[in-house]
């Protein structure tokens, strides 16, 4: 395993060796059932003994080690094995249960460099204090368990030894580095040791803590001033459990998760809320407007990728010019750790966008670049200026420009086809129906968000010749389409359209039948990364949104958390391969999607967005 | 920007494409038919152009002042058969720096504007044409950026540089034939469409390398100009056999490439060319044929097609030998969008590219 894996880990702190996805055949010697929380520590050696013939085996806390055709190989640290301290939430059982089975073996590792410096905070060294001895005895136990058991066990011992080698010999180098950096607070040296190792792993939860302690800091380290990790992994207990301390909402984490998700977040929807209205007047380091576009991003009040970024902008500003230098610091460094704590509560209401992530870069870079002669009112003058500017140019006018370049491919007796609501798209609706354009749309819809009704009202009440349907009738209505005009939340840099959720769909269906596809997006939401699938970045919206089917009396899907085999899941985004797509109309023209790349190229390094 | 393309085919017979009628001029067996046809077309022209027979050519302007000098100009350069229509523009643009009574730079670049506009609009289906005016602005324009103390070293170096860009365009498929060398071996079997001059280009610095290969060409009606392209290849010595257009599909499996030329390179990757281009490379995808573009990169156009009829529509007479029915409509489209996906490589004096690379140039160019 090379040192730039970050490590993954299912169900708490424990560390399977192999992952199971989808539907498995029990095995009748190995335990499978939720564990009571960790302080009864004692309580698995007797289950460990008890045949679990009958026991659910599609429950998420898959450390069973039953082979599955997904080995996802085991991470090599052990600080994620410390399960996080017991906490009330049901949820939680589920995330920190069978800590003790699996992780015996962990634990020595644990111990080997649970000595050293930088793996000891102070919080974690009592838990793992009681696991190890909890564990003490279980790994006895099940030395002793039946023969399935051992083998595994050995193998997992095999394997714990080496990752005990190669712990011992990062920490030693470790240690030589925390040498040198004398004097620095703990966390500063969890830092570096951290970055050594797991370069992939977001460094969210340690950057903004780093961040909120020390206002010193070498040049180096002013890239990661950047947002937090906008895709922190939360499939690794340990940073979510620091990411929890730091929370301004408390949220609990939601039961029955799908497995393939386990990296996104997901919480229980509507707890936050009430708990937030309530801090609302005692919110000493949140600005209020900020709080204030949290909260609606949380109700959903505020949602698409242009509304939300200018909300946030907006308040940004506000809260620029509300600021005051804080006496011994630097303008520009604690405005910009400011505007990160505001992110990190944005992130917590809601997880950014992309369009929101460049806005914030862009936002940091001019805070970096603000000449240190300025006075107080002139740089914050300055910023807000600048944040008006963004608004305007990437936002506004580029707008208008995707307008005036999307008219042209608007021929008269043209069948448009749109999908869900994109601001954009109705914009050149809008326009060609000022033209004269003689025109009909089909508006394409899905539930739950059933987001096409409001765009429906709005172009019927303009009187644009309309018609409405659901996504499941796609097939059915594109052989009259002429056109397919789609929004889009990003487009990556191998042209993947990232976008709400059933436009792959869309495009998939129009390519199908020889429609060209024209997916209208800004500039500034372009972003230099590439996904290849929905899967590895997405957004977990409420499962309990799609229970509710308007008209239906009964609610056959009531109590679906209780039964272990039902997870529902509903994904906001999706990611349309680029072969899918025609054209993308962007502001600085209408570009094929392999020059993505190109305009990231050649206008991010002259505007210095990064 | 292009106009917009919601015109319904009115009852009289749409213009003749001034661009194909050159083409036409140049290149195509006079039929009588044809003559009748162009004779009544040349009558819509500016009084220097005259109708078929390219032997009587006006003499070059001497003193071109007004604004009209330009078409002049124009048509003294694309008079010759082997100058691109592109590079006559460039060269009369040229001529308008050169000729030009301008005090200041902005005067200059206003005169030039003026011009190129002109020349656009005098044939706005030929999409060679305005892209390489508006190359050229470009081009020329950049430059009137840089320090000069004094106009007249700032407008010489424009002229230098309207010139130098002529050249190499004129070079430019000398270039081409250089590159192309590579990718024709011996043995092999190259199916060409039409008389493009590009692939002439290429193919004679083929024959004159002694390489062994032979040539199946199309007969590209309805101008016919597949029978001058095999007539010029038989000259060359090299083995030509001569296909009707239907008959493509047929011979495509003894072929091992496909070379055409473009009319004009669009923003997505794909051409626009003759009639038939379209046809012929859907046959090479489906059996695993590359296919070749061999085009200057003064053709790269900011245009973006998504599908055959979203072009500025451009007509030409065609000539069926016997008179057409009447109550029975003719498709006189003399053109024809190539996807991107069907086209292997382009083959341009800038290097060989694919064809997302087209894009890639005109972003860095224009914007």
């Amino acid at each position: 395993m090379d040192l730039r894996r970050p490590p993954r880990s299912s169900s708490g702190g424990v560390e399977p060796k192999i992952r199971q996805v989808g539907f498995f055949t029990p095995d009748a010697s190995a335990p499978s059932e939720p564990l009571p929380p960790a302080a009864a520590v004692p309580a698995p050696s007797a289950q460990l003994q008890r045949p679990v013939a009958g026991s659910p085996p599609a429950s998420d806390d898959l450390s069973t080690g039953r082979l599955s055709p997904v080995m996802i190989p085991p991470p090599r640290h052990a600080d994620h094995l410390a399960p996080g301290p017991p906490s009330p939430a049901a949820a939680d059982v589920v995330l920190a249960t069978s800590a003790p089975v699996r992780s015996s073996p962990r634990l020595d590792v644990a111990f080997e460099i649970g000595d050293d410096d930088s793996w000891s905070c102070a919080p974690y060294a009592v838990e793992l204090e009681e696991n190890k001895r909890g564990l003490a005895e279980v790994r006895n136990e099940g030395a002793s368990a039946s023969i399935p058991q051992k083998q595994k066990t050995s193998k997992a011992e095999r394997r714990a030894i080496q990752e005990a080698q190669r712990a011992a010999k990062t920490a030693a180098k470790e240690a030589d580095k925390s040498g040198k950096s004398a004097g620095a607070a703990m966390s500063k040296q969890a830092k570096p040791a951290k970055t050594a190792q797991k370069k992939d792993v977001p460094q969210a939860a340690s950057t903004v803590a780093s961040e909120k302690k020390a206002t010193e800091r070498p040049p180096e380290r002013e890239r990661k001033l950047d947002a937090p990790h906008p895709r922190m992994q939360f499939d690794d207990v340990h940073k979510v459990e620091k990411a929890k301390k730091r929370a301004v909402v408390n949220q609990s984490e939601a039961r029955n998760r799908v497995e393939l998700f386990r990296h996104l977040p997901q919480y229980v929807h509507g707890t936050q809320l009430p708990d937030l209205e309530s801090k609302f007047f005692q919110l000493e380091p949140m600005h209020p407007s900020v709080y204030k576009v949290g909260l609606q991003y949380l109700s959903g009040e505020v949602s698409g990728g242009n509304g939300r970024c200018i909300a946030m902008l907006l308040a940004f500003r506000e809260a620029i010019k509300d600021y005051t230098t804080p006496p011994n610091k630097t303008l520009s460094r604690d405005l910009t750790a400011k505007i990160s704590s505001y992110v990190s509560f944005l992130i917590e209401c809601r997880p950014l966008s992309i369009s929101m992530g460049n806005a914030i870069r862009f936002l940091k870079s001019r805070i970096a670049k603000l000449p240190h002669a300025l006075s107080e009112s002139e740089a914050k003058t300055s910023l807000q200026s600048d944040i008006g500017r963004f608004i305007n140019e990437k936002i506004v006018l580029a707008d208008k420009a995707i307008v005036s370049h999307a008219i042209t491919k608007v021929r008269d007796n043209d069948v448009l086809l749109t999908y869900g609501s994109s601001s954009v798209v109705e914009m050149i609706l809008d326009y060609a129906h000022e033209l004269g354009r003689n025109f009909r749309v089909v508006v394409v819809d899905s539930r739950p968000k059933l987001e096409g009704q409001a765009l429906l009202r709005r172009l019927v009440a303009k009187g644009i010749t309309c018609t409405y349907t659901h996504i499941n009738a796609i097939s059915y209505i594109m052989h009259e389409v002429t056109r397919v005009l789609l929004g889009a939340s990003s487009i990556l840099s191998n042209g993947t359209v990232y976008s709400r959720v059933g436009t792959a769909s869309v495009a998939m269906v129009a390519h199908a039948f020889g429609v060209p596809v024209l997916v209208c997006c800004e500039a500034y939401k372009f972003h230099e990364r590439v996904q290849l699938d929905s899967i590895c970045a997405n957004e977990l919206g409420d499962p309990d949104v799609i229970l509710k089917t308007p008209g239906k009396a009964e609610d056959h899907l009531k109590n679906w958390a209780d039964n272990a085999n039902l997870q529902l899941l509903n994904l906001t985004y999706d990611a349309t391969p680029p072969d899918y797509v025609s054209m993308i109309i962007t502001d600085y023209g209408m570009l094929p999607p392999t020059s993505v790349p190109v305009i990231v190229r050649e206008y991010r390094k002259e505007q210095l967005w990064i | 920007m292009e106009p917009d393309a919601a015109q319904n085919p009115s009852p009289v017979p749409p213009p003749i494409s001034a661009y194909y009628q050159t083409r036409a001029e140049h290149h195509a067996v006079v039929s009588s038919d044809w003559l009748a046809h162009a004779a009544a077309a040349a009558a819509a022209f500016p009084p220097g152009a005259d109708a078929a027979d390219a032997a009587a050519l006006p003499p070059p302007p001497s003193s071109p002042g007004a604004g009209g000098g330009v078409i002049e100009e124009f048509n003294f350069w694309r008079r010759k058969p082997e100058a691109a229509e592109a590079v006559a523009a460039i060269m009369a643009l040229a001529a308008v720096i050169r000729s030009s009574r301008a005090t200041t730079m902005m005067e200059l670049e206003i005169e030039l504007k003026k011009a190129s506009d002109k020349l656009k609009s005098w044939d706005a289906t030929s999409i060679s044409l305005s892209a390489a005016c508006d190359l050229f602005m470009r081009f020329v324009t950049r430059t009137s950026h840089l320090e000069h103390e004094k106009f007249d070293a700032a407008k010489s170096r424009l002229i230098e540089r309207g010139e130098k860009f002529g050249e190499i365009s004129l070079k430019a498929r000398k270039t081409i034939a250089m590159l192309s060398q590579d990718f024709i071996y011996d043995g092999c079997t190259i199916l060409v469409h039409g008389y493009s001059r590009v692939v002439l280009e290429v193919l004679k610095l083929a024959a004159s390398n002694r390489k062994l290969f032979r040539v199946l060409c199309t007969e590209g009606r309805p101008d016919r100009t597949g029978l001058r392209m095999s007539n010029e290849l038989a000259a060359l010595g090299i083995p030509v056999k001569v296909l009707i257009d239907s008959a493509v599909a047929y011979s495509m499996d003894e072929v091992d490439m496909v070379f055409v030329g473009a009319d004009g390179v669009v923003e997505s990757g794909g051409i626009i060319n003759m009639m038939g281009t379209y046809q012929i490379a859907l046959v090479a995808y489906s059996m695993n044929k590359p296919v070749y573009v061999a085009a200057e990169s003064y053709k790269f156009a900011r245009l973006y097609p998504l599908d055959q009829k979203d072009m500025t529509p451009a007509h030409r007479p065609i000539d069926f030998g016997v008179p057409v029915p009447t109550g029975v409509e003719v498709e006189t489209s003399a053109r024809d969008y190539t996807p991107p996906q069907y086209l292997t490589l382009l083959l341009t004096d800038l290097g060989v590219l694919t064809p997302s690379v087209v894009s890639d140039e005109l972003i860095q160019l224009y914007l």
